[in-house]
């Protein structure tokens, strides 16, 4: 029998090892695993690399795990963020790393890495810093930077709700990069806000097919434990 | 500082520049608003015509922002701000969502920018502060992408420089990208052959403008 339903938050994210890449889902908090990432801060995993939207938030999620030292790296598109103080500070004294890539690459890379393509050639970023050092090809006249795939160990994802099987659908704009992050992590891991029965969900609404899924928690709306 | 040349001069509003861009904007378009004052376009979307705005992180059809009870913190815009959704709103992934931008689907984009070459290319991402934090966001994306770039900003800095340059000293975001600018000054076309004023600000001569943006250009209908 299929169960991904794990009773815990801490059950969850038990076997994250340090060292782990970790896709994170989120647009500011809308969609971020608040959840997990408080249960991973717990759980002690550390020399992380993040590849997420934002490098924290609001001194929520990502933001604390910064604060607490636990990540090496942060792949992201757009670190700013108001009170992301953690990681400007640390970012300015060299003691974290920080790979910046444009929003459509970053979410192209992922879906490149779940869907078992090496990388693409895109226009965005060529002539600017971030195309820097990147293969280029003239393509049909327009001139495209190669941009490699991106797979993680693990992905921290929030939906809405789940059945068994893993089968999701996510609220609004909380669905952003989560459909994407689910496929290109070794291991899945998603928060949702309601279990549903098998059945439960229409087959023409499923999001995010099961099988890129590997464990599910359930937690309260609001993200608390 | 201000100019002795604008002292007598009404520049246009921030909300009298949103209504210049939306009379170049057509019933039936897919826009997407950049961060900053080109979201204050939604506040002046024409009744007669239907005009879908395109939210980078996952939402075509987007609505004013959300008041009260509507607000749904995980209905946001590219500016976390909390937003409504329109009937007829469609819901993607990130990965679509961009797909839509590069894939040249959406029809305009409105940004803001540091500066403008007079090829078009897009500075408006990060300065030169060597202590800011970069962040690019969906701004490169965007910039080459969409079918018209648009570029919505102050035509002078704060210290009396012209943003519309020979070439720009910013960090890029795009080569020869944006399509039109739209200042509180002019409204000024990109074209293959040079800068191209369409309008500008009632008491300020063609020739002055020239003077104050500092580069070449020619006026809408003369050689």
């Amino acid at each position: 029998m299929i169960n991904k339903i794990v009773p815990s938050l801490r059950e969850a994210v038990s076997e994250i090892k340090d060292g782990s890449s970790i896709l994170v889902s989120g647009f500011g908090g809308a969609g971020l695993p608040i959840a997990l990432l408080d249960a991973l801060l717990e759980q002690g995993a550390k020399a992380l690399t993040i590849i997420s939207n934002n490098a924290g938030n609001g001194g929520v999620g990502i933001a604390k795990l910064v604060q607490a030292r636990r990540v090496k790296k942060m792949v992201c598109s757009f670190p700013r963020q108001p009170e992301s103080g953690a990681f400007d500070d640390l970012y300015r004294q060299g003691e974290i790393e920080l790979e910046l890539v444009p929003q459509g690459t970053l979410a192209e890379r992922i879906r490149a890495g779940g869907a078992g393509i090496g990388g693409f050639y895109t226009p965005t970023g060529y002539g600017t810093e971030l195309g820097e050092g990147k293969e280029v090809k003239l393509i049909d006249g327009v001139h495209q930077v190669f941009e490699k795939a991106i797979k993680a160990d693990v992905a921290l994802i929030k939906a809405q709700s789940a059945d068994r099987y893993g089968n999701l659908t996510y609220h609004g704009t909380a669905r952003n990069y989560g459909p994407v992050m689910a496929t290109a992590a070794a291991c899945t891991i998603v928060q949702v806000s309601e279990l549903l029965d098998l059945g439960g969900l229409n087959p023409e609404h499923v999001v995010t097919p099961g099988v890129y899924v590997q464990k599910v928690v359930c937690v309260q709306p609001q993200g608390a434990l | 500082m201000t100019h002795p040349e604008l002292q007598n001069i009404q520049r246009r509003t921030q909300a009298q520049i949103a209504q210049r861009i939306l009379e170049d904007i057509p019933d039936g378009a897919h826009v997407n608003l950049g961060i900053g004052q080109p979201m204050s376009l939604s506040n002046y979307l024409p009744k007669d015509r239907e005009i879908l705005l395109h939210s980078e992180n996952g939402l075509l059809g987007m609505g004013p922002l959300a008041q009260g009870d509507q607000i749904d913190p995980e209905i946001v815009n590219a500016g976390k701000q909390a937003v409504t959704m329109m009937p007829g709103a469609a819901l993607f992934h990130h990965a679509d969502s961009f797909a839509m931008i590069r894939g040249g689907h959406i029809d305009c984009c409105v940004l803001g920018a540091f500066q403008v070459s007079v090829k078009g290319d897009l500075a408006n991402w990060r300065t030169s502060d060597p202590k800011a934090i970069p962040a690019v966001g969906g701004a490169m994306d965007l910039a080459l992408g969409v079918k018209k770039l648009f570029v919505m900003m102050e035509h002078m800095t704060k210290t009396g420089q012209s943003k519309i340059v020979e070439r720009c000293t910013y960090p890029l975001t795009a080569l020869e990208a944006v399509d039109c600018i739209y200042t509180d000054l002019a409204t000024i076309e990109v074209t293959p052959h040079g800068l191209v004023a369409i309008d500008w600000v009632e008491g300020l001569s063609f020739e002055q403008l020239v003077a104050l943006t500092g580069v070449p250009m020619k006026r809408k209908g003369r050689a």
